[in-house]
């Protein structure tokens, strides 16, 4: 039976000219860019430009983009470390404000940070999964260290009203951040046309590799470092860069930036096409997020009466890849923080994310759709 | 066909998921997570940790099957820990690996297995199925009558072993051991677990105060009485004593005693001497029948530990929730809460909780 990748969102395929382009550099270029002679120059060339390449696409200035190991290290250089350059600057613990969505990685951050004596705040969403800007007003008179609201959730793909979050915060001169790691290559995401002051990219969700993504910075922003030693990445991420992954990085965004229009249509066209297949032919379903404005490439359904380990089971061994809430280390599902903040995960419903890419067809979705409808029917009939 | 095999992690269940795989069946691998590791403290060595998850995990990969964790915490809590505590508290010794097979992991995989398309599900355990010329199902005893474990089986619902494998039943130990090896599989050498998984410290006492509280009567200090009502000293609490032992009773009684029973109401131990541990008489109830029950004046075997030796009993009495059996030879140390299991021959009936 042919697999059907449809966890666009967890990880991408890479694409072949980013494989290309990163195999040449690790060919190509041998130095350590932080080195002073040749072999260093070439290396630290080859990487201002990716830097020069991705700032670009963000809208950024190449002094403002920092190359990190990935989502995670951004989110938390983001959120712990803004939170701990306020505290010693100014001797006191301020507040840190999440939205109730956030990625583990912003949520794990800002507890880590409240362990250190941080006050915690936690925006609530609506039952779509939409951050309320009005929600905001109560935490700003206190000046958080940083408010961090994703740009589109993960799970459910609900867009959040980033624009309008981060204009308050700027008038009120708060700082804010955003992980824009699913939303990239999706929807504008434009330093420039919005006034974030922290931004979280990687380049494994856009068709680039694993380990390695970026904090943007608005200039004059302070972040103290996670990691400590040599002042690569001007001490925001020391540690020996990864050129080649840079230039990987740098080049996947690009392609994804300029494809994005058409590419996103098609997605959200893919992903309308499965949700409407589902809807009609699986009685009671339910889509999370569906009344609001949505990700292209995430959907994600609920089913009633349906065991939910059974379903990501049977769907696995049908050959469709898809996803759930998050899996803990031992590998059970852990119910979604994202539906129980909307109201929603109950534990006697199935809800499943599916993540539509540039690899996928549409006779892929119609397939998918198919061994779905099987699935849910068997697994329901004996649960 | 397709199995769903339930693996923890050790070596019998990774040579049933092998074996079942040499046979051309279509293989699940699946390890069911009983209890929230980050809330047990020390080694993690036991069937259910998180090490024999991953254990499990290198097996499948190795045998190029899935491999899936199930989540049955909330029934396994409710049914085996609750069980486990109420029955210690009212005085009894519990057989939780009985509970565990007969209420949650058997059951529960055979659900999952329906929602998956599985046709059968398999476990590790040393006991063997046969289908009989009338299409019916009987569960017999492991070849390695040393490792036999049908005696923990008695407890499955009739309606549910028959969809049971045994893949190892026909082996023994050393076997096991052995093709394990030759398979190259990870878990061919790891020691068995002996404790109970959710007690790893084996120190089951410290368990019970945890979920009753150090103050509860099962774990205060009481009278320790002889069958006469002679007060001879301080228990340290009831739970703390199961019939038949001798050991942690305090010493200056001039001659050897054992507990001989528990009376939680007067929180009272009562010991006496070896002799009056023998028992003829044994009444089970919460019975489960895996074949044709035992009938009145019938001959049966009867096994009360699972270290103990299965002795001919004849059936006296047998009603819907109790049957009584008369023991051909006494028999010491028929502990209430222990399994009653019963055979004949090879062949496992059922059997009861001792009363």
């Amino acid at each position: 039976m042919d697999r059907i990748y449809l966890d666009h969102a967890a990880t991408t395929p890479v694409r072949p000219e980013v494989v290309e382009a990163m195999c040449a550099a690790l060919a190509e270029v041998s130095g350590n860019p932080s080195s002073q002679h040749a072999w260093g120059r070439e290396a630290r060339m080859r990487l201002e430009e990716a830097r020069e390449r991705l700032a670009a696409v963000l809208g950024a200035t190449r002094r403002e983009v920092y190359f990190t190991s990935g989502g995670t290290v951004s989110d938390n250089l983001a959120v712990l470390g803004r939170w701990r350059a306020v505290r010693r600057r100014t001797g006191s613990a301020a507040a840190v404000v999440y939205s109730a969505i956030e990625h583990k990685a912003v949520i794990g951050a800002a507890a880590a940070a409240g362990r250190e004596g941080a006050e915690l705040v936690v925006l609530g969403v609506d039952g779509d999964g939409r951050v309320q800007p009005e929600s905001l007003e109560e935490a700003l008179p206190a000046r958080p260290a940083v408010v961090s609201v994703m740009w589109g959730n993960n799970e459910v793909g609900t867009l959040q009203p980033v624009e309008a979050l981060a204009t308050r915060c700027r008038e009120a001169g708060v700082v804010f951040h955003t992980d824009a790691v699913q939303a990239l290559g999706k929807v504008p995401v434009r330093v420039d046309r919005v006034p974030v002051d922290l931004l979280t990219v990687t380049a494994h969700k856009v068709g680039g590799p694993k380990g390695i993504g970026a904090l943007y910075v608005r200039k004059g922003v302070e972040i103290e470092p996670l990691a400590h030693g040599g002042g690569q990445e001007h001490g925001v991420h020391p540690g020996t860069e990864n050129v080649a992954g840079a230039i990987a990085f740098a080049l996947a965004a690009e392609l994804a930036e300029r494809e994005r229009e058409s590419e996103a249509a098609r997605l959200a066209a893919l992903r309308d096409r499965l949700e409407g297949l589902l809807l009609e032919r699986v009685p009671g379903l339910i889509v999370n997020g569906g009344g609001a404005e949505r990700l292209p490439h995430i959907l994600n359904v609920s089913l009633e009466g349906a065991d939910q380990e059974a379903m990501l089971v049977s769907l696995d061994l049908e050959g469709v890849a898809v996803t759930s809430g998050s899996a803990c280390q031992s590998g059970t599902v852990e119910p979604s923080h994202v539906l129980v903040a909307m109201g929603r995960g109950s534990s006697t419903e199935a809800s499943i994310r599916f993540s539509v890419g540039r690899t996928t067809t549409e006779a892929e979705i119609e397939a998918a759709a198919e061994r779905f409808v099987r699935v849910a029917e068997r697994v329901r009939a004996a649960s | 066909m397709t199995v769903l095999v339930a693996m923890s992690g050790g070596v019998d269940s990774s040579l049933a998921a092998a074996l079942l795989v040499e046979q051309g069946h279509r293989v699940i691998g699946a390890t069911m997570k009983t209890f929230c590791y980050s809330e047990v403290d020390g080694p993690k060595n036991t069937c259910c940790g998180l090490e024999g998850i991953m254990d499990a995990r290198a097996v499948c990969d190795r045998l190029g099957i899935p491999h899936y964790v199930f989540d049955m915490e909330e029934a396994f809590t409710r049914d085996v820990i609750d069980d486990f505590v109420a029955e210690y508290a009212a005085g009894r010794t519990p057989n939780p690996c009985v509970r565990c097979n007969s209420n949650t992991k058997i059951p529960d995989l055979l659900r999952k297995g329906r929602m998956l398309g599985a046709e059968a599900i398999a476990t590790g355990h040393y006991a063997r199925m046969r289908v009989r010329a009338d299409g019916t199902h009987e569960l017999l005893r492991g070849v390695d009558r040393s490792k036999d474990q049908s005696y923990f089986l008695w407890g499955v619902p009739r309606d549910v072993a028959r969809y049971l494998l045994f893949p190892v039943g026909e082996l023994t130990k050393a076997e096991v051991r052995e093709r394990a090896r030759a398979l190259g599989l990870s878990t061919a050498d790891k020691p068995e677990s002996q404790e109970i998984c959710f007690v790893p410290t084996n120190d089951y006492t410290d368990f019970l105060a945890q979920r009753l509280g150090p103050d509860h009567p099962a774990l205060s200090p009481g009278r320790m009485v002889t069958a006469s009502g002679e007060v001879v000293g301080e228990h340290r609490g009831y739970a703390r004593y199961t019939v038949g032992q001798r050991k942690g009773l305090g010493g200056g009684f001039g001659r050897p005693l054992y507990v001989l029973g528990v009376r939680p109401k007067t929180n009272e131990v009562v010991v006496g001497e070896a002799s009056e541990l023998d028992r003829t008489g044994v009444e089970l109830g919460d019975l489960n029948w895996l074949a044709e029950p035992p009938a009145v004046g019938e001959t049966v075997e009867v096994q009360v530990r699972y270290r103990a030796r299965a002795v001919p009993a004849v059936v006296e009495a047998v009603e819907d929730d109790t049957v009584r059996l008369r023991l051909e030879t006494p028999q010491r140390a028929v502990t209430p809460g222990q399994s009653g299991v019963i055979y004949r021959g090879e062949v496992l009936v059922g059997g009861g909780r001792i009363r």
